[in-house]
């Protein structure tokens, strides 16, 4: 059954942001461009597209981790529980991530400190966030490293991160990521990294810790069977803009969007040694930010092309319940996936 | 269906190959240990044929193909390349094997020279092994940027103007370039986005059809895998748990850990929550493998035999190996 998150209130919304990096005195790019969604308590949103779309920087941008001095945001509205907090000071955001926002990443070693124990770390983290003791952070370190499925977790709580196994490290992070209990957790490629087998347990994890802290997730991949099985709704990316958005169930099964499609006609999928299928590639790579085609962004690599595609960037349209199009052309086209088997 | 075994003779032999990593220790910096990385591995390639191999990351799969090729000396067994024993080649007698295999690397990039331009990258191995007159390499190495989809407008650019399916066509082209008999692709489109990994996927399906070529073709995506490839070979802690056709494999697993790999691909399809082992814990270290069945530690079905007994590879079926004592 699909859950459905639309009667509460988001706990997270973003409106129309824009962030630039400025490359230079003269140049500079948009790597987000007025991307806009909205995120329910207990809900996951998936956001997915090809390396460079801008995925990163958006969580980077709700985060208030752009890079100083070269990223910034120019524009739009991030609000967390009904609070602006894209013009938030340092020391305001400091207070907000671990807090309100846990986050994970790829590796686990950019957010966990080699010099300090595990339990340090998360013990840290409560202290400041929560006043906790020392003895009481301690005993709530322990505690989350159990949650998280790590074995002994009295002794672990005492290890070096170099002491732990990838798979005990990524849970560690996880660990780490939720220790206040944040509202909202943002997962970044969390599994790119990792074997199937791993990625399994730890997609099991996180939705079993979702259950229990009822957290929103914002779950960050390029990987469509990983959004297929985490995700409630999905926002897909190209070239700094959304360009399609909308339920799960309508995202994979009645995509409309040509380049949905079209990744979604890229997958591998298991079977077909039995139903031989030729993939259907997306011709072409995606623009680079400072030399975006003109019109559509997507229309270049596009088979369904025609001049209006050219002639304007199409706006985001809606096209059912939740379900939003960036595609001149989807109306008549009336895309849905080829029959994939 | 799986090739016939008997009426070609393979291409390529590999028997209980065997390297273990030396681990230096204490002041005198003596072996005191070793990486089992390859273990005891046995399997044939036939002429024409793709076969696939998978396992998590660390079960050996890189130095298998690696010891092949003898970018890495076997510590024991024996590779056979059409009939000759590639191990017991001397350093000069390599070189004219060498031009009859060739690898692609996964990262592109970093197996490209970046001073390089593209018409260098497609010469040199021409000029290396002496193949052809300078006056073709031009046109050969024009034919190739064809071959693999890009143009011969390439020729004068360097590595760092390509994107990364772009280089990986360049990975491909030089490959051929020498016109090999045998190719081991290890991971070849696993650092590629999904769009752009199906460009190239595509590109290998053409180059295996027009050119009938052999490849060991190493990957840890079990999708990417079934489709390339016409067998497969699962490796988990330097030793093979099954062998079968892709067919057979992915429609009759038999290992528990072929199993557990393929019960754990997410798939693309909203709402089918299959059943699913999940494994428990990662891959051990390969130093100190566990005794018996190296996969006993995270196996399901495990029992205490299964601690004493090293499992052989047994047929199960035609052409279907599986090395656990419970498969029937
Ligand atoms: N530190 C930076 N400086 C300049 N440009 C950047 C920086 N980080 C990201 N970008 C630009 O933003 C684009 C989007 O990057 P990112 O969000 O990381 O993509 P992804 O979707 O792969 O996560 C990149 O293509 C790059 O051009
Ligand atoms: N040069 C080396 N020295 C020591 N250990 C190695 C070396 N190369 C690989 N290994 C080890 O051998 C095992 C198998 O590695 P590899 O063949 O790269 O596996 P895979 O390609 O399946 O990920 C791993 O435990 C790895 O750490
Ligand atoms: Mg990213
Ligand atoms: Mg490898």
């Amino acid at each position: 059954m699909p859950r459905d998150f639309t009667n509460t209130k988001p706990i997270l919304e973003v409106r129309d942001l824009q962030t630039t990096f400025d490359l230079s005195r003269t140049q500079s790019i948009k790597a987000v461009d007025g991307v806009s969604f909205d995120v329910h308590p207990g809900e996951t949103l998936a956001i997915v597209g090809e390396s460079g779309s801008g995925k990163s920087v958006t969580s980077l941008s709700i985060m208030g981790l752009l890079p100083k001095d070269v990223g910034r945001i120019s524009g739009g509205s991030i609000k967390l529980g009904g609070n602006e907090i894209s013009k938030y000071s340092d020391v305001e955001m400091r207070d907000i991530r671990g807090k309100e926002i846990g986050m994970i990443f790829q590796e686990p070693m950019t957010s966990l400190n080699p010099v300090h124990t595990i339990g340090q770390q998360i013990a840290e983290m409560v202290i400041r966030h929560e006043g906790l003791s020392k003895a009481r952070a301690r005993d709530r370190a322990i505690e989350m490293l159990n949650l998280v499925g790590i074995p002994e977790p009295k002794r672990r709580v005492d290890n070096y991160p170099h002491e732990m196994s990838g798979g005990m490290r990524q849970r560690a992070m996880i660990a780490m990521a939720l220790s206040c209990e944040p509202r909202i957790l943002i997962a970044d490629e969390p599994t790119t990294a990792l074997d199937v087998t791993i990625q399994a347990q730890m997609l099991e994890l996180m939705q079993d810790l979702q259950e229990k802290i009822g957290m929103a997730i914002i779950f960050i991949t390029h990987d469509l069977g990983v959004v297929a099985e985490i995700a409630d709704r999905v926002v897909v990316m190209y070239a700094a803009q959304v360009v399609e958005t909308g339920p799960v169930e309508d995202i994979f099964r009645t995509p409309r969007m040509p380049y949905t499609v079209g990744l979604m006609n890229s997958i591998p999928r298991l079977g077909s040694s039995i139903n031989k299928v030729r993939l259907q590639a997306i011709p072409g790579s995606v623009p680079a930010l400072s030399d975006l085609p003109q019109g559509c962004r997507f229309h270049p690599r596009c088979g369904y092309a025609a001049d209006i595609c050219r002639a304007a960037l199409p706006p985001l349209e809606q096209a059912g319940d939740g379900h939003m199009i960036r595609c001149a052309r989807w109306r008549e086209l009336n895309l849905s996936q080829k029959e994939a088997s | 269906m799986t090739a016939p075994l008997t009426k070609t003779e393979p291409l390529l032999q590999v028997e209980n190959l065997q390297k273990h990593f030396p681990i230096h220790g204490g002041v005198l910096q003596r072996q005191i240990n070793s990486v089992k990385a390859v273990d005891d591995v046995s399997f044939v390639i036939h002429p024409g044929e793709v076969v696939g191999l998978v396992g998590e990351s660390g079960s050996g799969k890189t130095t298998v193909g690696r010891t092949i090729l003898r970018l890495e000396e076997a510590t024991g067994g024996a590779v056979r390349f059409g009939g000759t024993d590639v191990m017991g080649l001397s350093k000069s007698e390599m070189r004219s094997y060498r031009k009859r295999m060739q690898i692609i690397f996964q990262d592109p990039y970093a197996s490209l020279n970046p001073r390089e331009k593209v018409r260098d990258v497609l010469t040199h191995p021409l000029k290396l092994h002496g193949i052809g007159k300078p006056s073709e390499y031009d046109d050969r190495a024009a034919a190739l940027l064809q071959k693999v989809g890009l143009s011969p407008d390439h020729l004068n650019r360097y590595p760092h103007e390509f994107s990364g399916g772009q280089r990986q066509r360049i990975g491909i082209a030089r490959a051929l370039a020498v016109e090999p008999e045998f190719i081991v692709a290890d991971e070849p489109v696993s650092a590629l986005d999904v769009s752009i990994q199906a460009q190239v996927i595509n590109l290998l399906e053409d180059l295996k059809n027009d050119l009938d070529l052999t490849m060991l073709f190493i990957a840890h995506d079990l999708g990417v895998v079934e489709h390339i490839c016409d067998r497969v070979i699962v490796m988990y802690l330097g030793k093979v748990m099954e062998i079968a056709s892709a067919a057979d494999l992915y429609a009759r697993p038999n290992h528990p850990y072929t199993k557990a790999l393929l019960s754990a691909v997410p798939v693309p399809e909203p709402g089918q929550r299959r059943s699913r082992t999940i494994l428990r814990g990662d891959i051990p270290s390969p130093i100190d493998p566990p005794s018996g069945c190296v996969f006993r530690t995270r196996c399901p079905m495990a029992t205490e035999e299964c601690a004493r007994v090293v499992p052989k590879l047994r047929e199960i079926g035609p052409g279907h190996g599986s090395a656990c004592i419970h498969s029937t």
